[in-house]
């Protein structure tokens, strides 16, 4: 049995998705952990000998590439048969993939084929040691796979003692990419996609595609300014606009400020949305539930202006004022302009 | 062309106002401190459905759900809004269930309830789990294409469905051949409101789940009305019901398991506390552009 660690690597085009860079990354050190090999799967069409390079370098040791035309842009199943026929043969322990929409269309139905355990979602992922006190049963080098769950009132570590791969889909963010060595040398195996893709698989067609790159820069901003519900609507978030014009800085959101529809959802922070890791963090008008700070919490100083003197977030901030948005930032903008000129 | 369509729907909690009184001292959660309501995106899905069902004449809409009881409350607030009927799907051996013993046991019934159905619809996620998982375990436990992501459904006609979907930093629009599973975003059209007429019509529905202790229908005030109308009996369907094979059902059916669950208590820091006067306010930018942290 093979027993190593894969990553499914996202390609739009010919350019391999940050997520996966930084997934390859973890993977890397859960192998090592493991004493196993890290292999990659990448599928589009047109890849072969473009995305290579974006891949080996994080120390991956073997890299499964299936290049066929019906394979981008990406549609649920073709992608599906290549995953579950190639785990059948290769019987990895553990598969990451992004938990973007790609990931989070392809996992789930990659872990119903296989019947194997899923956890969407994780903001940390660990190898250790699990006991099931009512089999008795004691298992090594487990995957951990570590989430808030229940609105972020709690955070659950969840295990497949039984089932493999242990999947996990994790945020774009939340992991670091690392180049392990630029000269990384790993095995490159082309495969034969008609042997694990058949043509009935082909069900879906694309009709048409707009893709963009994304409108704002949160996750390489050194200072972010976050609203969230205590914004209190649309034109609250035009104030953080104007601050975040004047510091130089991206805007970002919570998730109430989103649902609440102040914003739009490509700016929310936490779990859910974006993990930033700023300078600084301006949180203005939020709590601070779990799934948010894990989005934010090793920004370098936080601010938080929040009315609730006991806001949770206040109890990782740097600086707290009290006070409310509407008061605090046109103050902020004020003294900004005044002092730093 | 008359369509049977199958929404997906959940009870949940709602993980969006939690109050203090949310947790128990013990870290574990206390479900009847939060209101039990239609998971968002689901009213979402129903909402496609019923479109479809306007230009279809026709057509039919069935709501499954699995929980207990209470869960039924999902069935008529979407018989309210214009569903045909309902199913609530529930056994002491589904409890536990993780999100593949939930998709085995949703296909099960799908298959007992709508063996010819031509597409399934749920919400993208329920906001007591917000995995996404459900929709496409469902679709390939069916052997269906999946949608994911939807917006909007732009037309289905000829056996064909052509769906407008986000993906990242875009849209999409995609054609699949029917039968398959849709799963509909939050940010697509919001679902009608209840009809009155319906509400007045349905609002004595019950599943027999529902029904107190050692009552039986003939039993309820208006029983009468249970006799006449056949439609005031919700659906209700166990394990047995539904051929489901036990060991892929409940906690036995989960390939994850709860490791354990923590109360997440914030490493506090020693902040710096200050008020929103001006001075305050002067102080803090002064400081920040003296230590460089900002300009």
């Amino acid at each position: 049995m093979a027993n190593n660690v894969f990553v499914y690597c996202e390609i739009e085009g010919t350019q391999v998705a940050e997520v996966s860079q930084e997934l390859l990354t973890k993977g890397r050190k859960l192998a090592d952990t493991l004493g196993v090999k890290l292999e990659a799967v990448a599928a589009g069409h047109g890849i072969t000998g473009m995305v290579e390079n974006q891949i080996l370098p994080y120390g991956v040791d073997r890299l499964h590439i299936f290049d066929a035309e019906g394979l981008a842009p990406y549609t649920s199943k073709p992608h599906t048969a290549v995953l579950v026929n190639l785990f059948k043969q290769e019987e990895p322990q553990i598969c990451l993939m992004g938990a973007d929409v790609v990931g989070r269309d392809l996992g789930p139905r990659v872990s119903s084929a296989l019947h194997s355990g899923l956890t969407a979602d994780c903001t940390a992922l660990e190898i250790g040691p699990h006991d099931d006190k009512k089999l008795g049963k004691h298992y090594d080098q487990l995957l951990y796979q570590i989430r808030p769950a229940f609105g972020g009132n709690i955070v659950a570590t969840i295990v497949n003692p039984e089932n493999r791969p242990q999947m996990a889909t994790v945020r774009s963010g939340v992991m670091k990419a690392e180049i392990l060595d630029a000269n990384n040398p790993g095995e490159v195996i082309v495969q034969d996609v008609a042997k694990f893709v058949p043509e009935t698989e082909y069900v879906t067609r694309v009709l048409e595609r707009h893709v963009q790159a994304a409108k704002n820069n949160l996750k390489g901003a050194p200072i972010v300014v976050a609203g969230g519900y205590g914004v209190g609507s649309k034109e609250g978030f035009a104030q953080l606009y104007e601050l975040a014009k004047v510091l130089h800085a991206e805007v970002g959101a919570s998730r109430a400020a989103v649902d609440a529809g102040f914003c739009d959802h490509d700016l929310q922070i936490g779990q859910t949305g974006v993990t930033v890791r700023p300078k600084v963090y301006i949180a203005c008008g939020i709590s601070g539930a779990i799934q948010h700070v894990a989005g934010m919490k090793e920004s370098g100083i936080i601010i938080s202006i929040n009315s609730d003197e006991n806001a949770p977030i206040n109890q990782i901030a740097d600086y707290v004022i009290n006070g409310t948005v509407e008061e605090v930032v046109p103050k902020m903008i004020k003294y900004y302009k005044q002092n730093s000129k | 062309m008359s369509l049977r369509i199958v929404v997906l729907a959940k009870q949940v909690p709602d993980t969006r106002n939690v109050g203090p009184d949310a947790m128990t001292p013990e870290g574990t959660v206390n479900r009847s401190a939060l209101p039990a309501i239609f998971n968002p995106e689901d009213l979402n899905a129903l909402e496609q459905a019923l479109r479809l069902k306007d230009q279809n004449p026709g057509s039919i809409v069935i709501i499954i759900t699995m929980g207990p009881g209470r869960a039924a409350e999902v069935i008529r607030e979407a018989m309210y809004r214009g569903a045909d009927g309902g199913y609530l799907l529930t056994d002491r051996a589904f409890a536990g269930a993780d999100t593949l013993a939930t998709s085995y046991a949703l296909s099960t019934a799908i298959k007992h309830v709508m063996p010819d159905v031509d597409l399934i619809i749920g919400g993208r996620q329920a906001i007591d789990g917000d995995t996404a998982q459900v929709g496409p375990q469902v679709a390939e436990k069916l052997g269906l294409n999946q949608i994911t992501y939807t917006e909007e459904v732009l037309s289905c006609k000829d056996g064909k469905i052509v769906v407008k979907r986000h993906i990242d930093g875009g849209v999409e629009t995609v054609e699949s051949a029917l039968p398959c599973v849709l799963t509909v975003n939050g940010s697509a059209a919001p679902c009608r409101p209840r009809n009155v007429k319906r509400v007045m019509q349905f609002k004595r529905a019950l599943c027999e789940m529902e029904l107190p202790k050692d009552t039986t229908w003939a039993d309820l005030p208006y029983a009468d009305q249970y006799e006449k109308k056949a439609y005031l009996k919700l659906g209700q369907l166990t394990c047995a019901d539904v051929n489901a094979d036990l060991s892929q059902c409940g906690l036995a059916g989960s390939p994850t398991k709860v490791k354990n669950v923590e109360n997440i208590v914030f490493k506090a820091k020693e902040s710096k506390v200050m008020t929103a006067s001006d001075d305050d306010i002067n102080g803090l930018i002064q400081e920040l552009l003296a230590s460089h942290t900002i300009g």
